[in-house]
C-alpha cells in the first residue's frame, strides 16, 4: 500500500527552471555517448545477421574469416558454452546469438572482432552460413490461425484455452460486472475491429558498447542503456559470470523510450573481448537497429461499447491480440489493463493474447501496450458521441474514474487527475476555436500505471560543504537536473552546491532500469530521503558541538538552528561549518537511502488535436495540438513539458506515418529513416503543454512520473480528429495517405 | 591497405590524417581525430546528427568521403564555442531546454547556425523546413524551434 508521504510545502527550488547541470557538455559535443569512447588496443566488432525470416542453421563455416589478417576473433553460438537455466535468460541469449535456427530477418548468427571497421565488415562477408529456409509468419492474425508456421513449439502457457495455435503463448483477462447485461441497458452499441502497425522507438543513437573481459572473469562494460544494473545482471546470467566481477558504466544515452531496457548485443561484445583478449567496441548500424532491436508490437483489437443516449457507458469489452515477435512474452496484458482504465465502469471485461511471430522480439516502447489499449476504446467512444450527438469531453467526464473508483484492471484509485485534465481541456481556448473545411478536432484520454522499484541513492557532504549525489539511473532527459533540485530543496542549499553523477554498478547498490516513468518519482524520493538522512547526522553534529540534545536542533535554509528558546542561544551552523569540523565530530558525513519505492501514483492525460485531411491525396496535416496531463508536482517544468511534447510527437508519427513493412519473403522492407519516416520539424506544429498538479500521496513533494502517459492518447486523438475531418471512421494505423484515400473513396 | 593522405582545415586548425578510400569524413572525425561531437544516427544522410559545414555549406559528414576534405575548411560542433564563450545558439538551447537526450543537439546547432548566417530573420516555417533534415525523437521540436527563433531575434537586436 502506498504510504502517505506527501506534505504540502512552499518550494524554493522545485518548480523553477534552472539550466540543466549537464547542459554545457551536451551543447558543445563533449558529452560522451555509447559510441564516443575508445580504449587502447581496441578492436571493432561486427555482427552477421540472417537474411531469412525463419531458417534452420545447418552449419557455419568461419574458417575464411578467421584466416584474414587483422581478424582477432570470430564467434558463433557454439562459443557461448554456458547454457542459462532460466528460460527468460536462455531466450535473451538465443536472441543475441541464434542457436539452431534464425527466427527473424536480422537475427544475429555470428560476430567478429578485427583491427578496423572495414576488416570486420570484410570478415562478415567471408563467413558462410548454410541455411534451410523454413515457412514463416509475420502477421499477428495469421500467426493465430491453426496450421500457421510455429515459431517455437512448447511455449504455450496454461492460461491459453485449448484449441489455440501454439504461437499463442499467453492469455490474460481483466474486468468486473457483467458486460452482457450492461449491453442490454444501452441505447446504442458500437462494435469495431482495429489494427495498429509495429513501430520503432526510433532513438537517434544506435546501440553501442565497449567491452573488456579477461580470463579471470573480470570485465568492464561501457554501454548506452536505460539500465546498467539490468545489463550487468543479464550479461552475467547469459555468460555465467559473477555479477560482482562485471562493472557496467552507463554512457550518456541518446534516447531509449523503452528500447534500451533490453540486452541486444552486449553479451556478444563481451564474448568477443574474452576470445580476443582485447577491448571490443560494438556499434549497431541503423539498419541493425530496425531489423534486430525490438519495435513495439503490432496489434489487432475488437472493441464493443454500449452507451445510453445521455452518454453513460453501460457495458464494455475488448480483445487484444499483440505480437510478441520471435520469443514468448508480450504486452497484450498491459493493453488489456490500460484500455478502459480512465473510466468508472460497472460492467467491463478485457482479454489479451500474446502471439509469437517471425519478427524481432518486441520491446517496451513508452507506456508499453497502453497506446494500442487506448486507441480502439477511445475511437469507439468518439463514434458513440458522434452518433448520439454528445460532447466528447462531457461524455468522458460523465464516465471518468476518480478517487475511489474501482479500476477496470482491479485496484481502487487514490486521488487522481483525470477529471482535472478534462476540465482544463473544456475551458481551454483550443476547444472553442473555429475549424475550417476538411478539418476535424479529436480528443482522447490516456492512462499509465507509473512505477517505482528498486532504488539506491548516496549523498556525500564534502569537507567544504558541497554535496555530491550519486544515483544509478542514466539521465535520459534531464533527471540530473531534477535530482540536483530535489537535493538542494531538501538541504536548503543553492543548486550549484550540489553535483549529481550517475554511478557505475560497482559504486552504488542495485537500481531498477530507467522505465515506467519511475526516475523522478523513485530516485527523487530516495534523494530526498538520503538528504534527510544526512540532515539528521548534521543535526547530531551541531547538537554535539553545542552540547544539547539532537532533538533540540532544527534544520532550515542549509543550517542547523537551536529548535527554540529552551534549546539554548547559539548562532546557526551552516552545512559548510558542520562539514569543516566533521572529522572532529565523528567523521565524514553522508546520507543514503535504499528502497523498493511504492506509491508511484497513476497518471492520466487528455489530448486535443486539430487535423486537416487533403481530399485529393489523403495526406493528414496536424494543425494544432494541446496536451493536458497531471504531473503531481512538476520538479523542472521545462522537462515535464518536454515529455508531454515528445510523447505527443511520437504518437503523431505512430498515428500518421510510422510502420514496419514486411514483404512476402518475411523481410523488413523499410529498415532506415528514409522509408520509416518519423516526424520531422516541418511535419509538426508547436505542441502546447498544460501541466496539472494533483499531488501524488506517495511522494514527499507529490511528484508523479510524466514520461510515458503522453504517448497514450495521441493515436486515438488523431484518429478521432481525422475521422471527423474525413467524415469516415478510420480503424487502422498508420493513417498514411493511401489508407485515408481508400477510406474516403469507400464512403 | 594503402591509405590516402589528406591535409585539411578543421575549426580553423590545419589538420592532417590518413584515411582509407572508403572512409567517410564522419569516420575520420570520430575514429581518427577523436572529435566525437558529430554523431552517427544513420550513416545514410537521413538524420542530420553528423552535420558539419564544409566551405560554408551544410553537409552530412556521413555522406562525404574523408578524402574529399582535402584542401577544404570543415567546421564542426567542437569549433562552435569560442573557448568558454558559448555561441548564442548554444546558450539559448540551454535556456529553452531544447534538448532532452542531446544526441541530435550538435547536428541541430551546426545546421541552425548555418541557417542564421544565411537568413538572420527566418520565419517559423523556414526554420522548420531548414531543420527538416535533422531528426529529434525526444522533443517534438517545439523548444528547438523556439530557441532558434529567439536566438535570431537576439542576434538581430544586437546587430
Ligand atoms: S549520420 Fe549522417 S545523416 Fe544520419
Ligand atoms: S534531444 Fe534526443 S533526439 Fe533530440
Amino acid at each position: 500500500m502506498p504510504k502517505d508521504e506527501y506534505t504540502s510545502r512552499d518550494f524554493k527550488v522545485v518548480g523553477t527552471r534552472p539550466i540543466r547541470p549537464d547542459g554545457i557538455e551536451k551543447v558543445t559535443g563533449k558529452a560522451r555517448y555509447g559510441a564516443d569512447i575508445s580504449a587502447p588496443g581496441m578492436l571493432w566488432g561486427a555482427i552477421l545477421r540472417s537474411p531469412h525470416a525463419h531458417a534452420r542453421i545447418k552449419g557455419i563455416d568461419t574458417s575464411k574469416a578467421r584466416a584474414m589478417k587483422g581478424v582477432k576473433a570470430v564467434i558463433t553460438r557454439a562459443d557461448f558454452t554456458h547454457q542459462p537455466e532460466d528460460s527468460g535468460m536462455a531466450d535473451i541469449l538465443d536472441n543475441c546469438m541464434a542457436g539452431d535456427k534464425a527466427r527473424y530477418d536480422g537475427h544475429a548468427v555470428a560476430a567478429v572482432a578485427a583491427t578496423s571497421k572495414s576488416i570486420a565488415r570484410a570478415a562478415l562477408a567471408a563467413i558462410e552460413v548454410d541455411y534451410e529456409v523454413l515457412p514463416h509468419v509475420t502477421d499477428v492474425d495469421e500467426a493465430m490461425k491453426t496450421g500457421a508456421p510455429v515459431v517455437e513449439p512448447g511455449r504455450q502457457q496454461e492460461s491459453v484455452p485449448e484449441g489455440y495455435c501454439e504461437n499463442v503463448t499467453g492469455r490474460s483477462q481483466y474486468g468486473h460486472g457483467d458486460p452482457e447485461s450492461g449491453f442490454e441497458q444501452a441505447d446504442l452499441i458500437v462494435e469495431r475491429s482495429f489494427k495498429t502497425a509495429a513501430t520503432h522507438q526510433g532513438y537517434i543513437e544506435p546501440h553501442a558498447c565497449l567491452a573488456t573481459l579477461d580470463s579471470d572473469g573480470q570485465g568492464d562494460l561501457w554501454v548506452c542503456t536505460q539500465g546498467h544494473y539490468m545489463v550487468r545482471n543479464v550479461c552475467a546470467g547469459v555468460l555465467g559470470l559473477d555479477a560482482g566481477q562485471l562493472r557496467v558504466t552507463a554512457s550518456e544515452i541518446g534516447g531509449g523510450f523503452g528500447g534500451k531496457t533490453h540486452v541486444w548485443m552486449e553479451p556478444t561484445a563481451l564474448m568477443l573481448a574474452r576470445k580476443s583478449g582485447k577491448p571490443v567496441k560494438l556499434v549497431l548500424s541503423r539498419d541493425e537497429v530496425f531489423r534486430a532491436t525490438g519495435p513495439t508490437a503490432s496489434s489487432s483489437v475488437d472493441v464493443k461499447i454500449g452507451m445510453t443516449s445521455e452518454g453513460k457507458i453501460t457495458g464494455a469489452t475488448a480483445t487484444y491480440r499483440l505480437q510478441a515477435g520471435a520469443y514468448p512474452g508480450g504486452i497484450a496484458f498491459l493493453s488489456a489493463m490500460c484500455g478502459f482504465a480512465p473510466y468508472d465502469l460497472e460492467n467491463v471485461r478485457t482479454e489479451g493474447f500474446e502471439v509469437m511471430t517471425n519478427r524481432p522480439k518486441a520491446a517496451a516502447y513508452r507506456a508499453p501496450g497502453a497506446p494500442m489499449g487506448a486507441y480502439p476504446v477511445e475511437s469507439v467512444i468518439d463514434e458513440l458521441c458522434q452518433k448520439l450527438d454528445l460532447d466528447p469531453l462531457e461524455t468522458r467526464l460523465k464516465n471518468a474514474a476518480r478517487e475511489g473508483t474501482r479500476s477496470s484492471y482491479g485496484p481502487t484509485y487514490p486521488a487522481i487527475g483525470l477529471e482535472a485534465t478534462l476540465e482544463a481541456a473544456k475551458s481551454h481556448p483550443h476547444w472553442s476555436a473555429p475549424l475550417g473545411e476538411n478539418q476535424g478536432r479529436g480528443v482522447a484520454c490516456g492512462f499509465w500505471f507509473n512505477f517505482g522499484g528498486d532504488t539506491c541513492v548516496s549523498l556525500m557532504v564534502n569537507p567544504d560543504g558541497t554535496v555530491s549525489l550519486s544515483e544509478g539511473n542514466p539521465d535520459i532527459g534531464g533527471s540530473r537536473a531534477s535530482m540536483t533540485m530535489m537535493a538542494a530543496e531538501e538541504l536548503g542549499v543553492p543548486l550549484d552546491q550540489v553535483r549529481t553523477i550517475i554511478a557505475d554498478t560497482a559504486s552504488l547498490g542495485q537500481n531498477e532500469v530507467t522505465d515506467g516513468s519511475r526516475v523522478t518519482f523513485a530516485v527523487g524520493l530516495a534523494t530526498i530521503k538520503a538528504a534527510r538522512h544526512a540532515i539528521e547526522i548534521m543535526k547530531e553534529r551541531a547538537a554535539m558541538t553545542w552540547g544539547i540534545d539532537p532533538e533540540a536542533v532544527d534544520w532550515r535554509d542549509g543550517a542547523a538552528h537551536p529548535a527554540g528558546p529552551n534549546a539554548g542561544k547559539f548562532p546557526p551552523m551552516t552545512i559548510k561549518e558542520i562539514a569543516a569540523i566533521a572529522s572532529n565530530t565523528g567523521g565524514p558525513i553522508a546520507g543514503h537511502h535504499e528502497v523498493n519505492a511504492e506509491g508511484a501514483g497513476v497518471s492520466f492525460a487528455t489530448h486535443m488535436v486539430d487535423t486537416e485531411v487533403d481530399p485529393e491525396t489523403g495526406a493528414v496535416k496536424v494543425l494544432r495540438y494541446t496536451v493536458f496531463q497531471d504531473a503531481g508536482k512538476a520538479v523542472h517544468p521545462d522537462y515535464v513539458e518536454g515529455q508531454f511534447q515528445g510523447g505527443a510527437a511520437q504518437g503523431i508519427g505512430w498515428a500518421i506515418n510510422e510502420e514496419y513493412i514486411y514483404g512476402d519473403d518475411g523481410r523488413l522492407q523499410n529498415a532506415g529513416f528514409l522509408d520509416y519516416r518519423i516526424p520531422v520539424a516541418s511535419d509538426l506544429p508547436m505542441i502546447e503543454p498544460v501541466i496539472l498538479e494533483i499531488p501524488n500521496p506517495g511522494h514527499p513533494y507529490g511528484v508523479r512520473g510524466v514520461g510515458e502517459t503522453s504517448i497514450v492518447p495521441p493515436l486515438a486523438a488523431i484518429a478521432n480528429s481525422v475521422s471527423r475531418a474525413a467524415g469516415v471512421r478510420l480503424t487502422s494505423l498508420p493513417m498514411s495517405p493511401p489508407r485515408v484515400l481508400a477510406a474516403l473513396k469507400a464512403q | 591497405m594503402s591509405r590516402i593522405h589528406v591535409t585539411t582545415t578543421i575549426n580553423g586548425d590545419e589538420t592532417e590524417y590518413l584515411c582509407e578510400a572508403g572512409e567517410t569524413l564522419l569516420d575520420v572525425l570520430r575514429d581518427h581525430l577523436d572529435m566525437t561531437g558529430s554523431k552517427e544516427g544513420c550513416g545514410t544522410g537521413d538524420c542530420g546528427a553528423c552535420s558539419v559545414v564544409v566551405d560554408g555549406r551544410l553537409v552530412c559528414s556521413c555522406l562525404m568521403l574523408a578524402a574529399e576534405a582535402e584542401g577544404r575548411a570543415v567546421d564542426t560542433i567542437e569549433g562552435m564555442a569560442q573557448g568558454n564563450q558559448l555561441h548564442p545558439l548554444q546558450q539559448k538551447f540551454l535556456e529553452h531546454a531544447a534538448l532532452q537526450c542531446g544526441i541530435c543537439t550538435p547536428g541541430i546547432l551546426v545546421a541552425a547556425k548555418n541557417l542564421l548566417e544565411r537568413n538572420p530573420n527566418p520565419s517559423e516555417e523556414e526554420v522548420r523546413y531548414w531543420l527538416a533534415g535533422n531528426l529529434c525523437r525526444c522533443t517534438g521540436y517545439d523548444k528547438i524551434i523556439r530557441a532558434v527563433m529567439d536566438t535570431a531575434a537576439d542576434l538581430r537586436g544586437a546587430a
